[in-house]
């Protein structure tokens, strides 16, 4: 099923083949229709989808954690002008280290239009942590399965079609270092982000009943003070838990001006990266 | 506005209550509930094949290079394969662009200049002082960095990186720093601003300072060529021929261990003293090993690290060829201004094995370490008062190949000791300008910034001087 979906790549007269449509425009990103978001587990090869994208010859390493902060790029696909920005790679959203807050924060307050999660084949199970945690905070998100060929070498096999299903958003095998698997992709990230494509996201199943009334209640309440989010839920959840930080962003109504925020996180990165 | 204050409040008091509510364990319950949900739909869409494989590559490889026994030897031999390679590699060529940049190109400049009645103080300062420092920085640099970059980039795709972390996290967590400070340390080995900067994977505060102050001791590109240059004259020179190329390797992979281990017990110093604590637990995942890509990593470490870091060099070779002609030939009475400090530090410098001339190279060097050499080099001549080398006095000039500029060295009153310490020096001394200033960025403080800048140098000057006492109670010199 996954090997038929690849061989799509050399079939002209198919939708999907859309080689001509892409068009990389490096970090050059005046003005854009879409962002997209770049999540993942570190070392699946963000960097790597993320060049593949923009044309940009970010350095990739074959090591956990090379990329600390935010690297943004863009690309132009069927007449939309995307900015992309590619996250540090981490293994949960919950703690507190400066690149979980980055991922998580961008996710949450700069509000993508569709986040990208790359995911390791190989190793499905474990990155499922983040993948299930990145629904919480977003609706609209497609799953790259990275490191296919890696997982053929191994005699893995994933069932995309159902993993698709089951976690309600798009699933597409790639090949990232070989460059296989880039158009689908690129299709369903515009899918997603022109609302195409409508995502229903696996919410997470086995919480306790009273930990669900809890969030319920909360969640109505931060509903009626900032009725523009749209994952009132999570935050709910996070303020359960004392998250620090969203604590403060509801203590200065931060929350409410998910524009502004958004701005100040772009200026906040734009000088901690001066530093590189 | 008063209204939505009180709201946001409402809410917050609203969390605490039902948090009150919930009790303790709800957070591991939830951590619990996202493995479990996380389980079920991977169950349902992997099918892994039952047969194992009879051979594991990867497994078969991680076991020597992680082992107990092997892991460190095998480290070692790699890195002086690494530089075993630079520097039998980088000589031709260096030769080869010094020839056309200074003997062709410098001449020819100047009977330009000469030519078009230009008055000699500006085309000394411009040609004699701009240029030189930046054709030297070019021929000197440019291939080690070459051949050095693409390798080490090579070893990093493979995926061997973190494998040397893994080696090494024993070693930090007893020295009471994060194992990731391996990883931190690795990247330093390319350019130390990177390393500070790579820190912020390092949860802890505390442990985040100390591997900002220590990643100074990881040798920086800047100071590669010096390291292999010194070795390759005064520790190849002492060897016979046929073996001066690995012997040289070698007292280079010395320095960069010697760098590690000071990294390890100024870390357990600071984490005793100033920045007490516990290390504190990661994991660390050994991603598998990749072919890498050859020919992308060659353009990428060509263009993303070579040329960028050569045009910092020369961006900074630039302004501080002008300064070293302008101290070498402004005068201050009879003598030159680099004259009078020189003699002026001279005897403390001696004491700890060093002299005049490498310590107002070391100031003059500050924005990039990179052009230590080519100013040791030219002062050096000026102070030995050599003539019919180079282009006289003031002029940085290319001494063409290793033995020539031992020669030169040697004239300068230079032994095996002051090589010896200069290579020292040269691993514990202050982080390069940008380096000092990214750490001032990452870290937010004057302090730390300082402390920084000037542990090293205090160390350094206490190794020198331990060294050089030692080795005259020795050789009686």
């Amino acid at each position: 099923m996954n090997t038929n979906k690849l061989e799509l790549n050399n079939c002209a007269s198919c939708p999907v083949h859309n080689v001509g449509n892409l068009k990389k425009l490096g970090i050059n990103m005046s003005d854009y229709d879409y962002v997209v978001a770049l999540a993942g587990n570190p070392n699946t090869g963000k960097s790597t989808v993320f060049n593949n994208l923009t044309g940009l010859k970010q350095h990739t390493g074959n090591w956990p954690g090379k990329t600390v902060t935010r690297a943004e790029g863009g690309f132009e696909f069927n007449d939309s002008k995307f900015k992309i920005v590619d996250l540090p790679g981490t293994y949960s959203l919950l703690s507190a280290s400066t690149d979980e807050e980055v991922a998580r924060d961008f996710i949450l307050f700069g509000q993508p239009d569709v986040t990208v999660i790359v995911a390791d084949a190989t190793r499905l199970e474990r990155n499922l942590n983040l993948v299930l945690q990145v629904l919480e905070i977003t609706d609209r998100a497609v799953l790259c399965l990275n490191l296919m060929d890696e997982a053929r070498r191994n005699k893995i096999e994933v069932d995309v079609r159902t993993l698709s299903k089951d976690l309600g958003i798009p699933v597409i095998p790639t090949e990232a270092r070989q460059n296989i698997g880039m158009q689908e992709l690129l299709n369903s990230i515009n899918e997603v982000a022109s609302g195409k494509y409508i995502c229903k996201p696996y919410r997470m199943k086995g919480k306790s009943k009273e930990l669900n009334s809890a969030v319920e209640k909360l969640s109505q309440k931060i509903k009626l003070e900032y009725p523009n989010i749209p994952n009132s839920n999570w935050v709910a959840l996070r303020l359960l838990e004392g998250d620090q930080s969203i604590i403060d962003a509801v203590r200065t109504g931060e929350l409410g001006n998910i524009k502004e925020v958004k701005r100040a996180i772009t200026e906040d990165e734009l000088q901690s990266e001066d530093a590189v | 506005m008063k209204q939505t204050e009180q709201n946001n409040e409402e809410i917050l008091s609203l969390a605490n209550n039902l948090r009150w509510d919930l009790g303790q364990g709800f957070h591991d319950q939830l951590m619990e509930s996202i493995f479990a949900n996380a389980t079920t739909i991977a169950q349902r869409s992997v099918t892994t094949s039952k047969e194992k494989p009879l051979f594991s590559f990867d497994r078969a490889l991680d076991r020597i290079v992680t082992s107990p026994v092997f892991g460190f030897p095998v480290m070692f031999i790699i890195l002086a394969m690494v530089f075993w390679i630079t520097v039998q590699g980088a000589n031709i060529p260096s030769e080869f662009l010094a020839s056309i940049l200074i003997n062709d190109i410098h001449p020819a400049l100047k009977s330009f200049a000469g030519s078009i009645g230009t008055p000699l103080w500006l085309s000394g300062l411009l040609i004699d002082g701009a240029y030189l420092s930046m054709a030297w920085v070019v021929s000197v640099m440019l291939p080690p960095m070459a051949i050095f970059f693409p390798l080490f980039t090579l070893l990093e795709d493979f995926g061997y990186l973190p494998r040397v972390a893994f080696n090494m996290d024993n070693l930090y967590r007893r020295a009471g720093a994060h194992g990731k400070q391996a990883l931190t340390m690795a990247m330093g080995f390319g350019c130390n601003a990177a390393g500070v900067v790579a820190t912020r994977v390092i949860d802890s505060p505390r442990e985040r300072l100390i591997a900002i102050i220590t990643n100074n001791f990881s040798l920086c590109n800047g100071r590669w060529p010096t390291q292999i240059l010194i070795a390759t004259i005064f520790i190849g020179g002492v060897v016979p021929a046929e073996l001066a190329g690995i012997v040289s390797a070698a007292a280079v992979v010395g320095i960069a261990v010697l760098g590690i281990v000071f990294s390890l017990v100024v870390s357990f110093g600071l984490s005793k003293t100033m920045l007490k604590g516990e290390a504190s637990t990661f994991s660390l995942e050994l991603p598998p090993y990749r072919p890498p890509r050859i020919l992308r990593t060659l353009y990428t470490s060509l263009i993303d690290r070579t040329i960028i870091v050569l045009w910092r060099a020369v961006v900074f070779a630039v302004p501080a060829g002008m300064v070293i002609w302008l101290v070498a030939n402004v005068t201050f009475g009879e003598e030159s201004i680099a004259q009078v400090f020189i003699n002026w530090v001279d005897p403390a410098a001696l004491i700890i094995g060093l002299n005049g001339v490498i310590i107002l190279a070391y100031i003059i060097a500050i924005p990039a370490n990179e052009i230590v050499i080519p100013t040791v080099l030219m002062l050096t001549v000026l102070v030995a008062g050599l003539t019919g080398v180079g282009s006289g006095s003031g002029v940085m000039f290319d001494a063409g190949s290793a033995s020539a500029t031992g020669t030169i060295l040697a004239a300068g009153g230079w032994t095996l000791l002051t090589g010896i310490n200069l290579m020292l020096f040269s691993l514990l001394h202050n982080p390069c300008s940008t380096t000092i200033y990214t750490i001032y960025k990452e870290t937010k403080s004057v302090k730390w910034t300082l402390v920084s800048t000037f542990l090293p140098i205090v160390m350094g000057i206490v190794v020198c001087f331990f060294v050089t006492q030692i080795w005259r109670l020795f050789a009686g010199a």
